[in-house]
Parts: structure tokens; C-alpha cells; sequence
């Protein structure tokens, strides 16, 4: 049944146990679950309890599918194939129009309740949603109606997790992300220009195995991803630190590797996991790594809407690594106070001198009362 | 057999007064800082150096000043010595303002002045080991002893009330009042004894802080004894100041032969002073601590000079030697109070502390404010002996005043 | 009116007898030690490597608030010392050559002069040796301040309702973790637990490697012991601790206090004496007055 839909590109080959059992425990380690996981899964698969998997494009650049294509341990070929059942896919579906479209019919009929929806793409919902038609449907309908049988939802990229590039204002088309389209529903949100393929894969690596979604915070976002800002893991924080920021772009500090902070990044405010994780395994593949700042394109309000290089308060800032010493130098000491006190003691000594002199006096003469 | 002590009436305001309203009105602003914004706003006091001059001179200095009351209280009615009889009543009311300044300054003080209640309320809570709690009880239950101290004065002066009925009161209760004065007086000597001497005591705990010229098992007997001297000392000072502020005969005789008395006190206090030095093998830092030997060396040369000063009396009376000696007796003890608090307490390297422009201010207002409830108590109620110049007012029929009946 | 100086003397003699006399005549005060359920610190000096997570942890725990700039310098929250708002700090020391850092926070002292001194008992010890602070009952007077002599109890000075602040263990902090400093010490630093067993771990490493360590352990019998002990590679003054004896702060002034005030016998003595003297002096005085014309 699945095989029907792939891309030739992707011909199953015939995997022994063994060989399956390694690229399930390396998709599992990738995305960090533990080795045993893979063992499960590849039980899972042999099981015939392959997900099956549903993809919705919208209003996007499918550069989170380009991303997913490059991803290379599990390849694309290996997770499509043998990992899920990716029964409906707008790019990388052999097949096109009705046949397509009676595919996605087809599966939503038999894995109703079972399936995984993954939406890329902003939904548009100006209008009554008329600025995106997809197979002769509007874009909000379909989203909706293959919601209402999904198992889970996984919203990919910045666009399906909060509008992205779309929703950019003026925003014409009224372009929002799955949660807002799909209001009282759980959306898994995965923003980022593209996503990092290794999020989706962790997330439904974990539902395909356990059949469970990871802790997710209040935006939907698993914690396993978003949890902290790039600035926490940032491998250029010691400059931070110690104050060494590149002032331009190829100045002595850009070259050396220095902080970007001053050059607009936005590491401190985008919660994102990219400077632990890498862009398809490619050391450095991500934007710090090659020398630009972060434009914080998982962040909504920050992403398309904040210029790319202006530079922007620290979130959650912490102090520096600064030390006293064992006796520091405290209490204040005004040389006013030193003075006034000099005047009144001074004042009181003299008082008493003249006086104790005037009383030397003959009596008679003594003093006078005022 | 004394001139009766009578009311100074007179005019209230006069340049010197009105530059003591200034000084309150500067020293009420500095508060107002103090209590708005927190302590560290208005005064140089820090973690190391937490009691400042608020309480190392106007609780500390400022008590010990007036010790007045308790020290002629010994010698008048324990000693039996009548003829001082015409300064106890000024010492009493010097006494029980400076110990009402002193609260007021503690009020100052304290960090968290609203639950000041609960000290003496709360005793199920009274930790018996601390010896500030005992200073704070003893200390508010002396204002109370040295108010009923006065009761014949304010009697007396409420007696010749224009309101009839509150001369009737006034008049009912001044013999109770006097016959209850012994007990009242003997209350008086021993609170003063108990929390002056524990004063020295408050630092014997802060051992590893205070600098060994000053840190003796003898604080409290020191400090006991340094009251008495400056008791004294202050009386000298205070019947001067009135003779020359309100014109009155200076006492020059009657002081002079308190003076050996008071040589006397002095001299133990120094004999106790450097006995624990040299018994403590201490006597080294005298000459070797620097900026501490100099303080060392000022307060005790000042007391011993004050010591001359007042042997002399005992041959021959001179008012400007007297007032010479109460003022270098007083500067000495003070100088030896502060000492003990400030200059010798060394809380670690790091640490420094000179008492800021607000506390200075606070510390001059609340002066001010003493000076002119001395004056107008003394122009309002019968406080002072020997007043001539004042015009007098006709005392109702049938009552001796400064008598008893 | 003859009896001059031989009367003073007498007077005198009773109130510098009564302050002087009777803390020598009495019995010495009982130590209070530490219980072996006692629980503490061990900071290690050698292992410290100045991270701060104590720190960050501690204000976590106690939900203290940073340092404000103006405190400390103008640096936020990088406070000097332990503040109003700050519980424990690492400091850095400079050894000639070797340096380091020293973790800051109350001692927890087995007999501690805070609790000696505290008017209405703010300052008590809690159970498991904990000196705790409750500030219904804290006037703000600071003399625990003036006691203590580690300088640990700090004061709010920029508050206008301020109150103590001191380590208090951890003690509220929910579900009875212990210390959160010792929980996140990433080298073993700092690590909590009953004071004797913290001792003997400290003696295990000192014997271990002897060289690597100088002046034994502090806090061992410093004023009597306290709940918070330190190994140092250096001297301990070059840590910044004080150089103390081996006797408790209170000792010395509860004996004499605790002398002089026992059960209110003297003060009651010097009252009675006084108020018959008195009493018979002003009898006499006012008869003769009543003679005279």
C-alpha cells in the first residue's frame, strides 16, 4: 500500500534485521533517544505499525521539505520508506492530481484516528481563507477536515508554527499558523526557516515508537527542541562573556570568530536548539556557525518582523563571571559628613573655651542672660 | 534650707532658640529620608559597621550623659549629702531627656521600628542571654522612674494651674508622691547601674572585632564607673550653662566640693583602664596601634587632665576650672564611648565608616530638640534653685513650695 | 554630713562589687555543642572552580533578587559580598602565585552568637543545628550583626521595611532537599550532610593527600565548632576567615551576665539596700526640715 505513492527515486531495498535494527538506533540516537528505541521501533515497523504520515502544503517556500530531503541519517529514503508511511505528499508524490488527491482520501479512510497530519505552509484565513486553494479546496478546510481524524498534528516551519514569511505585515492574505487555524486542537509546533528536519524526526520518531509526543511548552513547542535560547549554548557565548563582540561585518573580530550580538544577532532572544544541533550534519551549517548573526526566524514577532541586524534587549539576561576579592572595599566615606562633623566638634571645643575663659571673669561682671 | 526652686518664666523664642528650630527642621528632613527610603540612604552605616552614631553617641554618649540624675541621686539621698538637693532637680530632667532623646534615637535606629512594641510585651518571647534586651527594658523603665523622679516638680507646677481642678489633683497627689520618692529613688539607682555597666557589656560578645585596647572582661565596670563620671562631670557642666543662659548665681562653692569626689571617680576609672591593660599584657598597644593609640591616648589624657581640674576644686573654687574640667571629663568619657563602638570595633579588612551628613543631622536635631524642652520646662516648671531675675508668679495659699508639707 | 569618703567607698563598693565580683564567683556557662544530627557544609577549596552555580542556585531557592548595580560597583548583579539580597558569594583569593575561590554563607555555628544576642529570638537555632531567622520577631537592631564574628548576618539598608538575611540552609525549601548550593556544585565543592560526617569525609581527604592542603579544617572547633567546614590548599587568612579561638562568642559575656543576673538576686539585693538607705535619709531629712523655722 504505501510504496505506491513514493518517489522512484526512493526504491526500498531489501534491509536485513540487522542493517534495519542499525538505522532505526541511529534515527534514534540522531534525535536523541535512547538505543533501545531503535530496537523498538524496528519491532514496531516489523509489526506492520508503520505511522502513517499525511503532508499538507500551504502558503510556504518548501524549504523545510528541501531540508528534510538532506537529512542523512535517517535519508529521506530510509525514513519514508522504511520508518513511516508517508501516504501523502504534495512535493514528493509520484503521482499528481485526482490520483494524488484520492490517495489522501483513501488514507485518511483507512488510518482514520491513527494517522500523523504535518502541515508546512501558513494558512490563510482573510477572507474566509480564499487566498489558497489546493486541489479545488480552500486551505482551511482541508486542514480542518484532515485534522478532525488525526492522531497527532505536527505544524513544520515558521510559517505553519506561527505564520512566518506570510504572515509578514502587512500580512494581505490574513496568513496565521496551524494552532490558530486549528484552535482547541494540540499542534507540535517546529518553527524555524526551514525547521530543523532532526525536530520533526525526534517528534515522530517518538510517536511512531512510543505513540506518545514530547513534553511540549506553552506554544506548542517540544522542550526537547525549544527549551533554550541559542545564547545558552551559543559557542561564541565566551565572547560574550568577556565582552569581545565583532563591531563589522569582516573586522578583526568577525574573523577571529567573536560575538555577533553587536552585528544584530538574535541568539539571545530565539529559542531554538541550532547551536547544539547543526543543519543536516554539517558542522557549522547554521547561521553563527558561518559568521551571521541570527535573525531569530523561529521567534514569532522577531522573524520578518524585526530588522535582520538591529539588535535587540538580552531575554533572560544573566550576570558576568566576575569575582570580589575576600576583603572587598566596603561603606561610604563623604568628606562633607568629615567636615560638618569637624565643624561641630570644633564648634562645641570653642564654645566651651570662650566660655570657661568668660567665667574667668571677676564676679560681678559674670555673664549676662540671652 | 535651700532657696526653693521656682520657674524661670520668661520669653520662649529668642535667636538661640529659633537657630534649635532650625537645627530640628534640617535634622526632621534628614529623617524623613530615613524612613522613606531605608537606612542606607540617609546614613553611612553597612553590614560591617551596622550601629553607627546613632547609637554609639546619642544612645551610648547620650545615656551616659545623662547620668546626672543617677549620680547626685547616690550622693543626695544615699549619701545624705542635702546641700546638693538644689541640683537634683535640673540633673533629673537632664537626665530623663537624654534618655528620652536616646529613644527617640533608637526609634531612629532601629530597622524594623514597628515591632518595637513587642519588646517589652512579648515576653514569652525574651531571649534572657541578650544583653541589648535587658539595656532596652532597663532604659524604658528608667524614663518611667525618672518622670515619677519629677513627679514633685511637675506637681508642683500643675498646683499653681489656672484650671482649678487639675491644682486639686496636683495638690492630692504631691505628698503620696513624696512619701513614695525613697522607693522611687532607689528604683532609679539600680536601673541605671544594671544597664550602664550591661552598655559596656553589649560589646564583650563582639570580642573578636573590638581592637585590645578597648576589649576587656571589665567593660562593664568600666562603663558603670564612666558613668558615673560623666554624671558628674555633666552636672558641673549644666549648672554653669544655666547660671550664664538665665542669669542665675553660679553654685561655684557648692560644686567645688563635689569636686575631689568626682577626681576620685575618675582616677578609678583610669586605675581600672590601665590595670586590665597591663594585667591583660596589653600595654604594648598603647604605643603600637597607630590611628587607635592616638583615640587611646586623647580620651584618657582628656580624663586624667579632667581629674586635675576637679582635684583643684578641693582648695579653691574657680567656675572657669570647673567648667574646663567638666567639659575635658566629658569629652574624655564620650571619646572613650565612642571608642569602644566605633573607632576600636574593626569588623574586618575591607570595612570603613564615618557617620554620614543625615546621621550628623538627625544627631544635631535631636540635640536641638532636647535643648529646647530644657529651656522651656525649666521657664514653665519650678526645675531650677536660686532664680531671681524671673518675674514671679503668686503661689496659691497654703502651699510651701519645693517643700514638703 | 561628716561621712565623707568612707561612705562613698562603701556605696561604690557594692555596685563595682556587684558588676566586678560576681561573674568571677560564678560557674562557668555549659558549652552548647553540636548534635550529631547537626547538619552542614563542606566547602573544599581545591576543588572550587568559581562557576557560581551555588550562587545561582541559592537565589533560586530562596528566591532572593539580584544585586542591584548601584550596590556593588555598577556591575548587575556581581554583588561584593553577602548583601541583603545575597545568601552565599563566591569570592576569588590571590595567594601569592596559587589562587582560587571561597564560598561565602553563614557558619552555622554550634553555639552561635547571633542567637545569643537576638532580643526576642528572630535568630534561634531550628532543628538539625539550622541557625534561622524569623522576622516577626526581629526589631531590625542589628546586633547580631555586632556579634557575629564571620560578619554573616546582612541588613536590607535600601529597603524602608528591611530585615535580616542570612543562609538558612535551605531549610523552607519544599519537599526537604537540603542546600541547593550543594546540590549543583558540578565539582563536589560544596556538599552537604550531617556536620560528623562532613568532618570525618574533610580528615578522609586531608589524610589522603596531605600535601595538597594546609591549617586542617576550619570550622572544626572555631568558636566552639561550627556546622560549615572549609579545606584550603592555603592559609585560611589568605581564604578570608577570621583567625578565632576555640570558645564560643557568648561565652564569656553569658557568663558574666548569667553571674550577675542570676535569678535577679542581685539586682533585687542592691534594690532593698538602696531603698532603706534611702528611705532613712529622706526620713531624716524631711524631719529636720520640719524643725527648721
Amino acid at each position: 500500500m504505501p510504496h505506491a505513492v513514493v518517489a522512484e527515486a526512493s526504491e526500498p531495498s531489501a534491509l536485513s534485521r540487522r542493517d534495519f535494527v542499525k538505522v532505526c538506533s541511529a534515527a534514534a540516537a540522531a534525535v536523541g533517544l535512547p538505543a533501545w528505541a531503535g530496537e523498538k521501533m524496528a519491532d514496531n515497523v516489523a509489526k506492520g505499525k508503520k505511522p502513517s504520515v499525511i503532508w499538507l502544503h500551504y502558503q510556504e517556500c518548501t524549504g523545510c521539505t528541501e531540508s528534510l530531503l538532506r537529512a542523512s541519517a535517517p535519508g529521506v529514503g530510509e525514513l519514508i520508506l522504511d520508518l513511516i508511511s508517508l501516504d501523502y505528499h504534495e512535493t514528493l508524490a509520484a503521482a499528481a492530481g485526482y490520483q494524488v488527491e484520492a490517495a489522501l482520501e483513501k488514507t485518511m479512510k483507512e488510518n482514520a484516528g491513527k494517522y500523523v497530519l504535518v502541515i508546512e505552509g501558513a494558512i490563510p484565513l482573510k477572507d474566509d481563507g480564499i487566498y489558497c486553494y489546493v486541489g479545488g479546496q480552500k486551505a482551511i478546510d482541508t486542514v480542518k477536515r484532515v485534522a478532525e481524524k488525526a492522531a497527532a498534528i505536527v505544524a513544520i516551519g515558521s510559517c505553519a508554527s506561527w505564520g512566518g514569511v506570510p504572515s509578514a505585515s502587512p500580512n494581505p492574505t490574513g496568513a496565521a499558523g496551524a494552532p490558530e487555524a486549528l484552535k482547541g486542537k494540540t499542534v507540535v509546533t517546529l518553527p524555524g526557516c526551514p525547521a530543523n528536519p532532526y525536530n520533526l524526526l525526534g517528534t515522530v520518531l517518538q510517536f511512531a515508537t512510543f505513540g506518545t509526543l514530547p513534553a511540549l511548552d506553552e506554544k506548542g513547542r517540544p522542550k526537547f527542541a525549544y527549551g533554550r535560547v541559542i545564547h545558552d549554548d551559543c559557542p561564541r557565548r565566551a565572547h560574550f562573556d568577556n565582552g569581545r563582540f565583532a563591531q563589522a561585518f569582516g573586522d578583526e573580530g568577525h574573523r577571529n570568530g567573536w560575538c555577533l550580538y553587536k552585528l544584530g544577532c538574535k541568539g539571545p532572544q530565539t529559542h531554538a536548539n541550532c547551536s547544539l544541533l547543526h543543519y543536516c550534519e554539517v558542522p557549522g551549517a547554521w547561521p553563527i556557525g558561518i559568521g551571521h548573526p541570527c535573525i531569530g526566524c523561529t521567534e514569532q514577532g522577531i522573524a520578518f518582523n524585526v530588522p535582520i541586524h538591529q539588535n535587540m534587549p538580552i531575554d533572560r539576561p544573566t550576570a558576568p563571571m566576575a569575582y570580589p576579592g575576600v576583603n572587598p572595599p566596603q561603606g561610604k566615606q563623604s568628606l562633607i559628613a568629615v567636615g560638618l562633623a569637624g565643624l561641630v566638634v570644633g564648634a562645641a571645643a570653642g564654645a566651651g573655651y570662650v566660655a570657661s575663659k568668660k567665667l574667668a571673669v571677676p564676679p560681678g561682671e559674670g555673664p549676662k542672660e540671652g | 534650707m535651700t532657696a526653693p526652686a521656682r520657674p524661670l518664666q520668661g520669653k520662649l523664642l529668642n535667636p538661640f532658640i529659633k537657630f534649635m528650630f532650625f537645627l530640628w527642621a534640617v535634622g526632621t528632613a534628614a529623617g524623613l529620608v530615613r524612613f522613606t527610603q531605608g537606612l542606607g540612604a540617609a546614613t553611612a552605616m553597612n553590614d560591617g559597621y551596622p550601629w553607627g552614631l546613632w547609637i554609639a553617641f546619642d544612645v551610648v554618649v547620650g545615656t551616659g550623659l545623662a547620668c546626672g540624675g543617677y549620680a547626685l541621686a547616690l550622693v543626695v539621698f544615699v549619701l545624705n549629702r542635702g546641700r546638693y538637693h538644689p541640683l537634683v532637680r535640673p540633673a533629673l530632667l537632664t537626665s530623663g531627656l537624654g534618655y528620652g532623646v536616646a529613644g527617640v534615637a533608637v526609634a531612629f535606629d532601629l530597622g524594623r521600628y514597628w515591632n518595637m512594641w513587642k519588646i517589652p510585651v512579648m515576653f514569652w518571647t525574651w531571649n534572657g542571654s541578650s544583653v541589648l534586651l535587658e539595656v532596652a527594658l532597663c532604659m524604658m523603665a528608667y524614663v518611667l522612674v525618672l518622670f515619677l523622679e519629677l513627679s514633685p516638680a511637675w506637681l508642683e507646677g500643675l498646683s499653681a494651674s489656672q484650671n482649678p481642678a487639675r491644682a486639686a489633683w496636683a495638690r492630692r497627689w504631691l505628698p503620696r508622691a513624696e512619701r513614695a520618692l525613697p522607693f522611687i529613688v532607689a528604683l532609679g539607682l539600680v536601673l541605671p547601674t544594671m544597664h550602664q555597666s550591661s552598655l559596656g557589656s553589649l560589646m564583650l560578645i563582639a570580642g573578636s572585632k573590638l581592637h585590645p585596647l578597648w576589649y576587656t572582661g571589665l567593660l562593664p565596670l568600666l562603663f558603670l564607673v564612666s558613668a558615673f563620671g560623666m554624671g558628674y562631670a555633666v552636672l558641673f557642666f549644666e549648672s554653669i550653662f544655666s547660671s550664664s543662659a538665665f542669669g542665675r548665681p553660679l553654685e561655684t562653692r557648692m560644686l567645688a566640693s563635689l569636686g575631689r569626689f568626682v577626681a576620685g571617680v575618675i582616677v578609678a576609672f583610669l586605675v581600672i583602664r590601665f590595670g586590665s591593660l597591663l594585667l591583660g599584657g596589653k600595654l604594648g598597644y598603647t604605643l603600637s596601634s597607630g590611628r587607635h593609640s592616638f583615640y587611646f591616648w586623647a580620651e584618657n589624657l582628656a580624663l586624667l587632665a579632667g581629674a586635675v581640674l576637679f582635684m583643684k576644686q578641693g582648695t579653691h573654687g574657680r567656675a572657669d576650672q570647673q567648667l574646663q574640667a567638666a567639659l575635658l571629663s566629658i569629652g574624655g568619657a564620650a571619646l572613650y564611648r565612642l571608642d569602644v563602638f566605633l573607632v576600636g570595633f574593626m569588623p574586618g579588612p575591607g570595612w570603613r565608616y564615618f557617620p554620614s551628613v543625615g546621621e550628623i543631622l538627625v544627631t544635631l536635631g535631636l540635640i536641638a530638640t532636647e535643648t529646647v524642652i530644657y529651656v522651656v520646662v525649666v521657664r514653665k516648671f519650678p526645675i531650677l534653685a536660686g532664680v531671681t531675675l524671673a518675674p514671679r508668679r503668686e503661689v496659691p495659699a497654703g502651699l510651701k513650695q519645693g517643700a514638703t508639707p | 554630713m561628716t561621712v565623707t569618703r568612707r561612705h562613698a567607698l562603701q556605696v561604690l563598693g557594692t555596685a563595682a562589687c556587684a558588676a566586678a565580683v560576681a561573674p568571677a564567683v560564678a560557674e562557668a556557662r555549659a558549652v552548647k555543642a553540636s548534635n550529631p544530627d547537626d547538619i552542614g557544609l563542606l566547602f573544599d577549596a581545591t576543588r572550587c572552580v568559581g562557576c557560581r552555580a551555588c550562587a545561582t542556585a541559592c537565589r533560586n531557592a530562596n528566591k532572593t533578587s539580584a544585586t542591584p548595580a548601584s550596590v556593588n560597583g555598577g556591575v548587575y548583579d556581581a554583588p561584593l559580598d553577602l548583601n541583603g539580597n545575597t545568601l552565599t558569594v563566591i569570592k576569588q583569593w590571590d595567594a601569592g602565585g596559587k589562587a582560587g575561590f571561597v564560598k561565602a554563607q553563614c557558619m552555622h555555628c554550634a553555639d552561635p552568637a547571633c542567637v545569643s544576642v537576638c532580643m526576642m529570638g528572630a535568630l534561634h537555632k531550628e532543628a538539625r543545628g539550622v541557625v534561622a531567622y524569623d522576622v516577626e520577631r526581629c526589631v531590625g537592631c542589628r546586633y547580631c550583626q555586632v556579634a557575629c564574628p564571620f560578619n554573616v548576618p546582612r541588613f536590607q539598608w535600601e529597603s524602608a521595611t528591611p530585615r535580616i538575611a542570612k543562609c538558612e540552609l535551605c531549610r523552607e525549601r519544599p519537599g526537604n532537599k537540603g542546600p541547593a548550593c550543594a546540590e549543583v556544585c558540578p565539582r563536589g565543592a560544596v556538599i552537604t550532610g550531617r556536620r560528623t560526617e562532613l568532618l570525618a569525609e574533610a580528615k578522609r581527604r586531608l589524610a589522603a593527600t596531605p600535601s595538597a592542603y594546609q591549617g586542617g579544617v576550619y570550622g572544626e572547633t572555631e568558636v566552639g565548632g561550627t556546622a560549615c567546614l572549609y579545606l584550603s590548599p592555603v592559609g585560611f587568612d589568605a581564604l578570608g576567615l577570621p583567625r578565632l579561638g576555640t570558645e564560643p562568642a557568648p561565652a564569656l559575656v553569658e557568663t558574666v551576665q548569667h553571674g550577675l543576673y542570676q535569678g535577679f538576686i542581685a539586682p533585687v539585693a542592691l534594690y532593698g539596700v538602696l531603698a532603706i538607705v534611702t528611705w532613712k535619709n529622706h526620713r531624716s531629712a524631711s524631719a529636720g526640715e520640719e524643725d527648721a523655722p
